[in-house]
């Protein structure tokens, strides 16, 4: 019998997300992946490409507040176009248009996450809210006329970001309104999720739960995954290390220059022991945990 | 240490678990506390909130980033929390200790490789102090290690922890487990946690982060049969490839090994391992990946079939089997309802058919005459599936012997399979995959057949009451389908008794008479036909032996009538006046796919 090669603990990570999004693939007809052009759900978009030999079965949404770092917009639809992704994008148009937003005043960060990404994602997700689709021709968005909900949602949150965020499961079903009911959780077995709902419910799926932010740099290295250059030192002594909308993030003092710097920084460096969204806002404004906004659907 | 060192590290996952308030988040706090493993600022700041609060500060708190989990005081979801020792990563999974959060100690237990099982050196043996020991040990945790905390309420004395080692000890033998170590703690003043205690000298062994580091990591399965449970068998636009999807739970497989399907037992060879930029270095597989491969010819296999290795041990098939499970669900598991099992990614109907004790996991008193098991009861028990299923018993493939029940949406309960039991349809099935191992397969694909049609091969089942008009509709939808174009053939189930099955007369053996009435069924299938065949009142189990030897997805069933109650959700029932039967049943064949 040959010998086993020693297998790296990125390679059981890697192994757990392609499962995890196979089985997703099989259970839910409506699945759809978040992709916030960020580092984890794009380590996400990468594994879905393993998974299905090259081809993304399922759509991708991005849900664009409009405040989102310009570069940002242009990385998503140049790969997007590059590795054949169906986009949807959706955004709160109505909150946008009456100017309810952090940046123009009207409300608090809490209230502006809630508006431009809970439930912007919500009306995407159900169907009622405007979907605009890439057309990979023309690399123009265009109304859809699909307007059916979707049923699983796969979203690339972590265990090691916040605290609400690890007691999640890897199938974890949204209750009517799209609600987090934390009590109700199903019991996990092994590897034999829940994938059966009821009618107006639907599940989140998280392959990367297991990820800490240092397995997903060292993997992008390892994998050569394409990244934001924000989250690197351009030579002012910033980068960003979490990416969200540019008036609620803040850049980083370090000079990391690529994905191999990055690790050694964690694993060693000056951010060892500094939480990762130490540079979000919101999350200060809601008492140190993104509690009440992951109950209402945040992700 | 560089990045490629550290990335080569091992990492274990272990879960905690305890009687409510024994100090397992006391534990834990501590233990990240002093790996120097939370994020900075984060103990003031909890030290902070405490004080603002008019708290005495708690280690516990640390873990409890939860609202209203302070509200409650008590830990009520398992989380994660990550550290490190000098050996390796660690997750901690930390458990709830309240029996109504046994699913959260399950889900944590399920997926970790060891565990710290917390007890009050003080308080002594309590309810879920048995309880997890049990649940741990029937969901096949093999290394445990006890923390007997709150040392410093006994005075550190040695006498107080040596009886409870000794009582403790005594129940896990009882239930058949071992803890690999008993270890004097306490999480308040962090003694024998991350360092050694001065307070307890007469204490030699390892701290409890050195009993972790100790614990050998997981045994590599790839020496094992090859299993690989299909999870999908992808076929993408513009892409010929079809490739055979899953994660390999045990043993290795290559181009040019014969993959053997169960239960189908359908063979192929393997042409090539296929992986996403390329496929693997040298072309092999081994356990823990997830995967691919395509076969040299095409062969029809399906989501839910576990995929072996030609010359190696196959998995059992059966429909029967004995199982150990807990059961989580607020209503019993009752012998009198369907439920659907899930193993591996096979999905399938299952009642329970008997069961020989449940057993209340904290007290293990055992009732023997039980015919139903209640929430958070285990029970060793007979369990019947509507169709075979491939699985390996526990004890020789773990990750092909587990399975969950669900009730309506949910996972109600979940166990283990200890050894599968003969029934009428696993030895007709036998037979069935003797059939598949021997098939000689054509030249001509199935998909050549079905472009060259214009149908897919379908078995097209027609039953109802004695007397009811099913033949005359059985023979209007061939006359109807042949004129339309298609493949079609009617064989009355007569026709077939009494001539493939003329020796089976005598002997009444309606089992082999359906068995060989589905053998022909399948033959006149290969040949890309549409068949139909009519008989009077097929039970239940007449349909599980069809479905056991032609693929489920190609059969269907009308009921010429009002079905039995027992049938209702199994057949489609279609009016008893021929006109509409075979409208409706035409109309359903087209939904399905059969042809375009
Ligand atoms: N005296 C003493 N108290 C402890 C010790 N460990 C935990 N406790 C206390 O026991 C109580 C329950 O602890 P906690 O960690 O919340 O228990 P859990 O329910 O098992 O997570 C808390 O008030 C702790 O301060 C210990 O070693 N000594």
């Amino acid at each position: 019998m040959r010998r086993a090669p020693a297998r790296d603990p990125l390679d059981a990570l890697e192994s757990r997300a392609i499962f995890i999004l196979r089985e997703a693939y099989a259970a839910f007809p409506r699945l759809a992946m978040l992709w916030s052009i960020g580092k984890d759900s794009t380590v996400m978009l990468h594994l879905a490409r393993k998974a299905f030999l090259g081809r993304v079965p399922f759509p991708l949404i991005h849900i664009d507040t409009s405040f989102k770092i310009p570069e940002m917009i242009a990385y998503r639809d140049k790969l997007a176009r590059e590795w054949k992704l169906r986009m949807i994008v959706g955004r709160n148009d109505a909150a946008l248009k009456a100017r309810k937003t952090f940046p123009d005043g009207a409300v608090d960060r809490l209230a502006c996450c809630g508006l431009l990404k809970t439930q912007a994602l919500k009306d995407v997700v159900s169907g009622e809210g405007a979907r605009r689709v890439l057309n990979l021709r023309t690399g123009r968005y265009e109304p859809s006329r699909d307007k059916e909900p979707f049923t699983g949602i796969i979203a690339g949150i972590r265990a090691d970001e916040e605290g609400t965020r690890s007691k999640e499961r890897y199938f974890s079903p949204r209750g009517v309104a799209q609600r987090w009911e934390l009590g109700e959780q199903p019991p996990e077995f092994w590897s034999l999720y829940k994938t059966d709902f009821a009618p107006g419910t639907h599940v989140r799926i998280h392959p990367l739960l297991d990820w800490r932010e240092v397995d997903v740099w060292d993997y992008i290295r390892r994998e050569k995954i394409p990244t934001v250059s924000l989250y690197y030192d351009q030579g002012t002594g910033k980068r960003y290390r979490s990416l969200g909308c540019y008036p609620c993030t803040f850049p980083v003092e370090s000079t990391a220059r690529n994905p191999a710097e990055i690790v050694a920084e964690l694993r060693t460096g000056k951010l060892k022991d500094v939480a990762e969204r130490s540079g979000r806002a919101q999350d200060a404004d809601d008492g140190g945990t993104l509690e009440s906004l992951r109950r209402e659907g945040y992700m | 240490m560089d990045a490629k060192t550290a990335a080569a590290r091992e990492s274990l996952r272990v879960v905690v678990t305890g009687h409510v308030d024994h100090g397992k988040s006391t534990v834990v706090g501590r233990l990240l506390a002093d790996t120097g493993a939370l994020p900075k600022g984060k103990l003031e700041r909890v030290r902070a909130y405490c004080e603002r609060h008019g708290k005495p500060f708690e280690y516990a708190f640390l873990l409890d980033a939860l609202k209203d989990e302070q509200a409650q005081g008590i830990t009520i979801e398992s989380s994660r929390i990550f550290f490190k020792s000098a050996r390796r990563d660690y997750v901690l999974v930390d458990a709830p200790g309240h029996v109504e959060f046994i699913k959260n100690m399950i889900s944590g237990a399920t997926q970790a490789s060891a565990a710290l099982l917390v007890l009050d050196a003080k308080e002594g043996v309590q309810e879920n102090s048995r309880r997890h020991g049990y649940l741990l040990s029937m969901l096949g945790a093999r290394r445990i290690a006890v923390l007997v905390n709150k040392m410093d309420l006994v005075d550190w004395r040695e006498d107080a922890f040596k009886r409870l080692a000794a009582e403790y000890g005594a129940f896990l033998e009882r239930i058949g487990a071992r803890a690999e170590r008993f270890i004097p703690v306490s999480g308040l003043h962090g003694d024998n946690l991350a360092a050694p205690s001065a307070r307890m000298p007469w204490y030699r062994g390892p701290t409890a982060l050195a009993a972790l580091d100790a614990f050998a990591p997981e045994p590599s399965l790839a020496a094992r049969p090859f299993r690989m449970p299909v999870q999908g068998v992808y076929q993408f636009d513009g892409d010929a490839r079809r490739v055979v999807a899953g994660t390999v739970e045990s043993g290795t497989l290559a181009a040019g090994d014969e993959a053997v399907f169960y239960p189908s037992g359908k063979t192929g060879v393997v042409r090539s391992i296929e992986e996403f930029p390329r496929p693997p270095k040298g072309g092999r597989v081994f356990a823990g990946s997830a995967t691919g491969f395509s076969l040299v010819q095409p062969v029809y296999v399906r989501r839910g079939e576990i995929a072996a290795r030609r010359g190696e041990k196959p998995p059992a098939v059966a429909a029967r089997f004995r199982a150990r499970l807990v059961w989580l669900g607020r209503a019993p598991l009752s012998p009198r309802k369907d439920y659907v099992l899930k193993l591996g990614t096979a999905r399938v109907g299952v009642r329970l058919e008997s069961v020989a004790r449940a057993l209340d996991a904290s007290s293990l008193k055992a009732d023997r005459r039980a015919t139903s098991v209640a929430r958070h009861e285990v029970a060793d028990c007979v369990l019947r599936t509507a169709g075979v299923i491939a699985f390996d018993p526990v004890e020789e493939n773990a990750a092909c012997g587990r399975f969950v029940i669900v009730d309506g949406f949910d996972v109600c309960g979940g166990g283990l399979i200890q050894e599968a039991l003969p029934d009428a349809s696993s030895l007709r099935h036998e037979k069935v995959l003797a059939r598949n191992l021997k098939w000689q397969e054509s030249a001509i694909s199935p998909e050549k057949r079905e472009a060259r049609y214009g149908q897919k091969a379908a078995l097209v089942l027609i039953t109802g009451a004695r007397g009811s008009r099913r033949k005359e509709a059985a023979k209007e939808l061939e006359a109807r389908l042949f004129a339309a174009g298609r493949h079609v053939y009617f064989l009355g189930i007569g026709s077939a008794l009494y001539g493939v099955n003329a020796d089976l007369r005598a002997a009444g053996d309606h089992v082999e008479d359906i068995r060989r009435v589905a053998e022909v069924a399948h033959i006149l299938m290969d040949s890309g036909l549409v068949l139909i065949v009519s008989a009077s009142e097929l039970t239940e189990e007449d349909l599980v032996l069809f479905r056991s030897a032609i693929d489920p997805d190609r059969i269907e069933t009308f009921w010429v009538g009002s079905p039995p109650a027992g049938l209702k959700g199994k057949v489609v029932a279609v009016p008893g006046k021929t006109g509409p039967a075979v409208a409706a049943m035409r109309k359903r064949l087209a939904d399905r796919g059969f042809y375009p």
